[in-house]
């Protein structure tokens, strides 16, 4: 099939690898792969301030251009939840909204769309390390997506998983990191704390921005543990 | 206008714009059904196990659990001698108790003076009582909880003022979940119901100094149910 | 009125308390623990927390007619009962209760609806001795402090705290443990409950089919503040209405498993009248006050109707990570936590308490943990769609706009990756420092390293 991958804005910017990792690995599946050039954002940040005039003003070209596709992919479960989840609320009474819906159902994360819709959990991958995986809580929560990125873990050779003690957020929470950057800070050495007990060497996640979170307290913090995306675990041979 | 009507027309304006179905944010599906949803409450609590013998196996962990003394005698006889037993062992001077079957052979068994509620009594009187007898209207498996009233259990201060709550029951007292024993109140006293009603579910405890359990906060120290 | 500032100030402290950070964790780590023992037990907790909420929107969206209803049983049996649409009106019928009473000492059991309209205060300056029996609340009144949380209102205090304070005001505390304190406190109260003159409580539930008021509480302090003083009181919000009797069934062990991981709360205890006839005990009279004070402002938002859906429990501010960082004291509120965060700016102001909305990273572990499925976390969105809607903020909506330029012109974004780019070891080299635009971030975070291909840039030369 033809798969509409969207790279976030932020994966594009700051961690190119884990979007060409996507494209790799949906090429590899067969797939024809397209990114719409045009899309930089899917208007969260607006949309999470409150202020959905300036949210709609970014997404509403993004949904004109996922209109026709076939499938969206999207390559973090904080994005992947504004568009499947709340585009058709910000859309709500407005020309678009029927258009949100059928783009929201057409859309998926990509750890959830090679499991739940290509039903792919074996890569071939092979990544000999220690690793826990921390579950973005738009993934989690809003999408409903937990069990997805394990079962592609299970499946890569040489890798060790092992679960953190407590499931909790990073603490980024978009602009609340720097609108609020001690309680950030803090969440986000809780996080660190947890990942630590597990004695992994790498923290895996779907969502770069919490790994660009927890990553920047661990590199400050001079720790060893690093940080690395899902979709580059399973390209790694 | 009062403020009765004050609120209540406030409350009929707000009310004109629906709300979402509730749940609807979530994925389960909304139970469509125009009767109390609460009705179906039985299929969701803890399980209870189908025969009384199970339940009173229940009902005994449950109390265990909450640090209630709970013993299930073969007759009158056996559960006298355990009250006796309890009363020497905590040197009771005096208890406190309300005239009933049960109670009344519990209370007069240990020779001792007895502080009658029925009639009204003095509080201090009864604050420096060791123990309060009781008899209660259920047992309640599912939770290892009694179910006591103003009117079945002398009063409202007698089973939380003395150290001591000692409930007298018999075995067909038992009932299996929370919905039996609620159905069981409402049969046995609506409309007129006692003006209090309490489950009571372990003795009297508290966790606010650092989370730790400890027992006796302001109510009873201990509960013992005596069952026959 | 600069609320903000002061809860950014208590933020930044509290947060970057270690000890307070640890402390509240192991407090709540025996909870957790519990709370999962007990869930784990029902056969379904999610059908039951669907059934709790679909019986609370029941309660809520016919709140009109089951107040009627257990107004008038209430009244049929003797009992007294007072509207008030504001916290001064509650205060003033309850001062007014104790002034025809000549009451000199009142003693309370614990009410979050009696932090809510400052009542102690209003009391003590008309000279009545206002005793609080719940052992937490106690601990908070006698430091002259608010509850750290609505249910364990003294879990920010260590045992040797509390050992020193009962030291200081009490002058009696035999040893540090918990169990030598707690007998100080019982011993102290029972003389109290005989000698006050009026009960006050607050209440869990209301039940319009039977005309009742239902009490939770482990200790045993409500049983006998209702039990022994000749007066009762019972200030209670008007949302806590359930329609039947039977409903109790689910909710008593859904909010002792929510809110502390126990089976049953101790105590759980229906009043239906002042002491009837036949009776040997009980108040002669019981006043019972149904409070408003801005939640029909609430009600009037459907959207957010469903948080008069909250039973209390506390289970959302125990997850939060959010609270578990700043603790209960730096809301500034009486409900703190992701419900006191929704609900607040409807009872005291959108504008002066939106901060608490935007003090969240939205990552619903309190709708999670809700067990009458409040939407909590949505409802914050909401907070802050209102508040940018009626008072957006000027310079946070023109970057959002400028933003939006970017985001849409293909150049502009491009461009603007290439000035992060290039700029990168200027920013580097001020890292932190106030002349860093990044500072917000970079004061104790690392920010990666920008790379100069971007994703797009390796899809264009792929291609």
């Amino acid at each position: 099939m033809t798969v509409t991958l969207f790279i976030p804005c932020f994966v594009d910017a700051l961690y190119p690898r884990a979007g060409i990792s996507m494209v790799e690995i949906l090429e590899r599946l067969g797939h024809r792969v397209v990114c719409p050039e045009e899309i930089a954002c899917c208007g969260q940040p607006p949309f999470n301030s409150g202020y959905h005039a300036e949210a709609r003003t970014i997404a509403t070209p993004v949904l004109e251009k996922l209109a026709d596709a076939e499938a969206v992919v999207i390559g973090s479960g904080s994005c992947g939840a504004m568009v499947k989840k709340f585009y058709p609320e910000l859309f709500a009474d407005t020309p678009h909204a029927e258009l949100a819906k059928q783009v929201a159902a057409r859309t998926w994360e990509f750890s959830d769309f090679l499991v739940s819709k290509l039903g792919v959990t074996d890569l071939g991958a092979k990544f000999p390390h220690k690793v826990t995986f921390h579950d973005g809580c738009h993934g989690l929560r809003e999408l409903g997506i937990q069990k997805q990125p394990r079962a592609l873990l299970a499946n890569v050779r040489d890798l060790q998983f092992v679960e953190m003690p407590e499931v909790s957020c990073c603490g980024f929470g978009g602009t609340f990191a720097a609108k609020f950057p001690m309680i950030s800070t803090a969440m986000g050495e809780v996080k660190c704390a947890s990942a630590a007990e597990t004695g992994a060497e790498y923290i895996v996640s779907s969502d770069s921005s919490c790994l660009m979170h927890i990553q920047g307290l661990l590199s400050r913090q001079g720790k060893p543990t690093k940080t690395i995306s899902l979709a580059e675990v399973l390209n790694h041979k | 206008m009062s403020e009765r009507e004050n609120i209540l027309g406030r409350i009929r304006e707000a009310l004109k714009v629906p709300a979402p179905l509730p749940g609807s944010h979530d994925d389960m599906s909304v139970h469509a059904s125009a009767e109390a949803p609460a009705s179906h409450a039985r299929e969701w609590l803890p399980s209870v196990g189908a025969s009384v013998a199970e339940q009173f196996d229940l009902f005994a962990r449950n109390c265990a659990d909450l640090k209630t003394d709970f013993q299930l005698f073969a007759n009158r006889d056996e559960l006298k001698t355990a009250l006796a037993k309890i009363a020497a062992a905590e040197k009771w001077q005096r208890v406190a108790s309300h005239d009933g079957e049960l109670s009344n052979f519990a209370s007069r068994s240990l020779g001792l003076p007895v502080l009658l509620t029925d009639q009204g009594y003095d509080v201090q009187a009864m604050e420096k009582c060791d123990a309060g007898i009781t008899e209660c209207d259920a047992l309640i498996a599912q939770t290892g909880g009694v179910a006591v009233t103003s009117r079945s259990a002398g009063g409202r201060a007698l089973s939380v003022l003395p150290p001591h709550h000692v409930v007298i029951a018999r075995r067909e007292q038992l009932v299996a979940d929370l919905p039996a024993a609620f159905a069981l109140l409402q049969a046995k006293y609506a409309p007129d119901f006692p003006s209090m009603i309490s489950f009571i579910t372990g003795p009297s405890r508290t966790g606010d100094i650092e989370r730790i359990l400890v027992l006796g906060a302001h109510g009873p120290k201990k509960l013992t149910i005596f069952c026959f | 009125m600069n609320f903000v500032s002061e809860f950014k100030t208590r933020a930044t402290e509290k947060s970057g308390d270690l000890r307070h950070r640890q402390f509240i964790r192991t407090a709540l780590r025996g909870y957790e623990v519990a709370r999962d023992k007990r869930k784990g037990a029902f056969q379904s907790w999610e059908s039951a927390r669907q059934a709790a909420a679909e019986t609370k929107w029941e309660a809520v969206n016919h709140l009109d007619k089951h107040l009627e209803s257990l107004v008038a049983k209430l009244e049929a049996r003797g009992t007294k009962v007072h509207w008030a649409s504001t916290g001064a009106q509650a205060r003033e019928i309850i001062a007014q209760i104790l002034r025809d009473k000549k009451a000199r000492c009142i003693i309370k059991s614990k009410a979050m609806t009696s932090e809510e309209i400052h009542l102690n205060d209003a009391l003590e300056k008309e000279g009545f001795t206002v005793v609080e029996s719940d052992l937490g609340e106690f601990i908070v009144q006698l430091r002259h402090e608010t509850p750290y949380h609505i249910v364990f209102p003294s879990m920010h205090l260590t045992r040797d705290e509390i050992r020193d304070l009962f030291q200081k005001e009490l002058g009696d505390a035999p040893s540090n443990t918990p169990e030598d304190l707690t007998m100080v406190a019982r011993r102290v109260m029972r003389q109290k409950y005989i000698t006050a003159d009026v009960g006050f409580t607050g209440a869990n539930f209301a039940i319009a089919e039977t005309g009742m008021i239902s009490i939770t509480e482990n200790e045993g302090n409500s049983r006998l503040t209702a039990a022994l003083p000749k007066t009762m009181v019972t200030l209670i919000g008007i949302e806590k209405v359930l329609p039947r009797f039977a409903d109790l069934a689910l909710f008593l062990p859904m909010l002792a498993t929510a809110g502390a991981g126990q089976p049953m709360t101790c105590y759980n205890t229906m009043y239906s009248g002042p002491r009837q006839p036949g009776e040997c005990d009980g108040p002669e009279e019981w006043h019972v006050v149904l409070l408003d004070n801005r939640r029909t402002e609430l009600l009037a938002d459907a959207e957010q109707r469903d948080a008069l859906h909250c039973i209390r429990c506390g289970a959302c501010l125990n997850v939060c990570p959010i609270f578990r960082n700043v603790g209960g004291h730096t809301y500034g509120t009486t409900y703190s936590g992701p419900v006191g965060a929704v609900i607040t700016p409807h009872l005291r102001g959108l504008q002066d308490w939106k901060h608490l909305s935007n003090a969240s990273s939205l990552c619903g572990a309190c709708t999670e943990a809700c067990p009458v499925k409040i939407d909590l976390h949505h409802h914050l969105l909401q907070n802050r769609r209102n508040a940018s809607a009626s008072q957006p903020a000027f310079f946070e909506k023109l970057a959002y706009q400028i933003f939006g330029i970017v985001a849409n012109e293909p150049r502009f974004w491009s461009l603007a990756k290439k000035i992060g780019w290039l700029t990168q070891p200027l920013q580097r080299a001020v890292k932190g420092s106030a002349l860093d635009p990044a500072k917000a971030w970079t004061k104790t975070r690392d920010l990666p390293p920008m790379p100069q291909e971007t994703f797009k840039d390796w899809w264009r030369n792929r291609k």
